[in-house]
């Protein structure tokens, strides 16, 4: 016979108090950080979309309908949001498991591993969808027209960060080093942002790589914030949309099993 | 201060009933069996060390409790629930201080216990007051702001255990919580693990200090390979395995191996310790056999440190 705690409360499978004690914990840190963090997180983009947009837009004056300085402006947004989210999932993530045993300590408490997954990604997909709209706010002084539709961009960047904040945190479950982030940033992140659109059009690729970037989530993001600042191709915009929400659930999904997979025994 | 909240209140009822109970619990990884049919049951309000040598399986058993390790056979039930089927509503119930320092040391000791505080349901209301009682506890209310990083080694035990304390609950494991630290920090910490156990919660610690389970257990379980393979109070195993008195004889190689082969004729059980042979229920040693075993011998009180080596045959700390 074993003692039964009273009045225990019946707790869900997947329940907010959990994911708000671990946003708890990154507010906290992400007071004493923010000014780094954002300084990071605001001015590489901005540096990226002044030196394309001029460098290149002294010899590219208009990419399509666009000019160049407008293409990259919107492109480097998805830059942005694959930067500001994969890097944290991918090196946060490990720092946590690895060496500060973070995440051990919470699944001690009332958390599972679904939530800790969950809340990680949720937070930095948040803080990405912030940091990443910096191009376009920085686009509109050099002449990049205001549009309603770029009230969507924080959506959607959101929706990718949170893609690829889970892509970091499933890798840095099945690293076996830190040091092995190193194959991760130069054969995969590298070559998706290289293959999205984002400082040329697909079009001028061959044609397999235009077949492989349909599967880049990162293309699909570009040309989802450019059709927000352009002009919105709904039907278009939904399957881009579709491809994003699909890309985050995959994600989820071996993240958590990844990280599940590491962190019990 | 002790803690005074319902469920520790309802801990100190003392049912009788099983707080924590395992049986037939297996858990192999790989080829290697780390706990191998161990049947454990810690009664509430009771504190109850479980001794054993680094690799008797203590970390796995505390590790399956909160289901960061899931048994391989067997069944585990804590609070009532089972575990890992109820895992949360269990760890929502009982408080963990792990062995390895996992605080934050970028944020500071309020700030620690805060997110835990969330992380354990503690309702808002009570959310500032259950932060300051804990710091109380631990005696780090002074340095509630200060980074974890500026604390020093005991402060940052102290704190971990009143982290494990923040929602008070009514079962604390304690895996190893005195590992590495100096002596008067581990004395201190002692102090606050006492408290605890007075104040009726029910505490399952881990060790390989047998100073530390002579001073706080109620009740010991040694654990070998896996298995508990004694239980019983302090007093009680070491009347039962090694008797009131000890006679140690120090001597050169072949002098000890004399004794030990005269003593274990006789019946009595003997462990080496480095330069001596220690003769364990001295108390029974008949004259003539004492004349056999010469006059060199020191006599001491027997104590939890000789039942440990005659049963797990390993050195202890």
């Amino acid at each position: 016979m074993t003692v039964q705690a009273e009045r225990a409360p019946r707790l869900r499978r997947f329940e907010m108090a959990p994911v708000r004690g671990i946003w708890r914990h990154e507010l906290a840190l992400y007071k004493r950080y923010w000014k780094s963090q954002s300084f990071a997180s605001m001015v590489e983009p901005t540096f990226f979309l002044l030196a394309f947009g001029y460098g290149f837009g002294s010899m590219v004056a208009v990419i399509g309908d666009f000019r160049y300085l407008d293409f990259v402006a919107t492109g480097v947004v998805g830059t942005a949001a694959l930067f500001t989210s994969v890097f944290p999932g991918m090196f946060n993530g490990y720092i946590r498991r690895v060496f500060q045993h973070t995440y051990d300590g919470m699944l001690a408490a009332p958390v599972d591993v679904h939530e800790l997954v969950t809340a990680e990604a949720l937070w930095i997909a948040a803080k990405s969808a912030v940091y990443s709209c910096t191009p376009i706010v920085v686009g509109m002084f050099f002449g990049l027209d205001p549009a309603f539709g770029m009230l969507l961009v924080p959506f959607v960047t959101f929706f990718t960060a949170l893609g690829f904040g889970l892509f970091g945190m499933w890798t840095s479950s099945v690293v076996p080093s830190i040091n092995s982030f190193d194959y991760v940033i130069t054969g995969v992140v590298t070559p998706l942002f290289l293959i999205a659109g984002t400082f040329f059009p697909i079009g001028s690729l061959p044609g397999w790589a235009q077949a492989v970037s349909y599967f880049n989530p990162l293309y699909h993001c570009v040309q989802l914030v450019r059709d927000c600042v352009f002009g919105l191709q709904p039907l278009a915009d939904l399957g881009h949309l579709a491809g994003l929400v699909v890309f985050a659930g995959l994600m989820w999904l071996i993240a958590v099993r990844g990280m599940r997979g590491r962190l019990i025994d | 201060m002790t803690l005074q909240r319902p469920q520790i209140a309802a801990a100190r009822k003392g049912t009788g009933a099983a707080a924590i109970s395992l049986r037939g619990v297996v858990k192999r990884f790989g080829d290697f069996t780390a706990v191998d049919g161990l049947d454990l049951e810690v009664p509430s309000g009771v504190c109850l060390g479980l001794l054993g040598p680094n690799g008797a399986g203590k970390s796995t058993t505390m590790k399956m409790l909160t289901a960061q390790a899931i048994a391989t056979e067997g069944s585990i039930h804590v609070l009532g629930f089972e575990v890992p089927r109820d895992s949360k509503r269990a760890r929502a119930a009982m408080g963990v201080v792990p062995q390895q320092d996992n605080l934050d040391e970028e944020l500071t000791a309020r700030e620690n216990l805060e997110v835990f505080a969330h992380l354990y349901r503690v309702p808002r209301k009570e959310r500032r007051k259950a932060v300051d009682d804990a710091l109380e506890i631990a005696h780090l209310t002074g340095r509630q702001l200060t980074k974890v990083d500026d604390l020093s080694g005991g402060m940052r035990r102290r704190l971990l255990i009143a982290r494990g304390l923040v929602h008070s609950p009514a079962l604390v494991l304690l895996d190893e919580p005195t590992v590495g630290l100096d002596p008067q920090v581990r004395a201190e910490l002692w102090g606050l693990i006492d408290g605890l156990r007075a104040g009726g919660t029910t505490v399952l610690m881990s060790t390989h200090y047998i100073e530390e389970a002579e001073r706080l257990a109620d009740e010991c379980a040694l654990m070998s390979h896996g298995k508990v393979i004694a239980r019983g109070s302090p007093p009680e195993l070491v009347a039962e395995y090694a008797g009131e008195r000890v006679v140690e004889h120090y001597g050169p190689p072949d002098r000890l191996s004399e004794v030990e082969r005269v003593a274990r004729g006789a019946g009595l059980p003997t462990r080496r310790t480095g330069p001596s042979v220690s003769v364990l229920k001295a108390e029974t040693i008949a004259p003539s056999l004492e004349d056999e075993l010469g006059p060199d011998g020191v006599r001491r009180a027997s104590n939890l440190e000789d039942v440990f080596v005659i049963l797990t045959g390993e050195r202890v700390e």
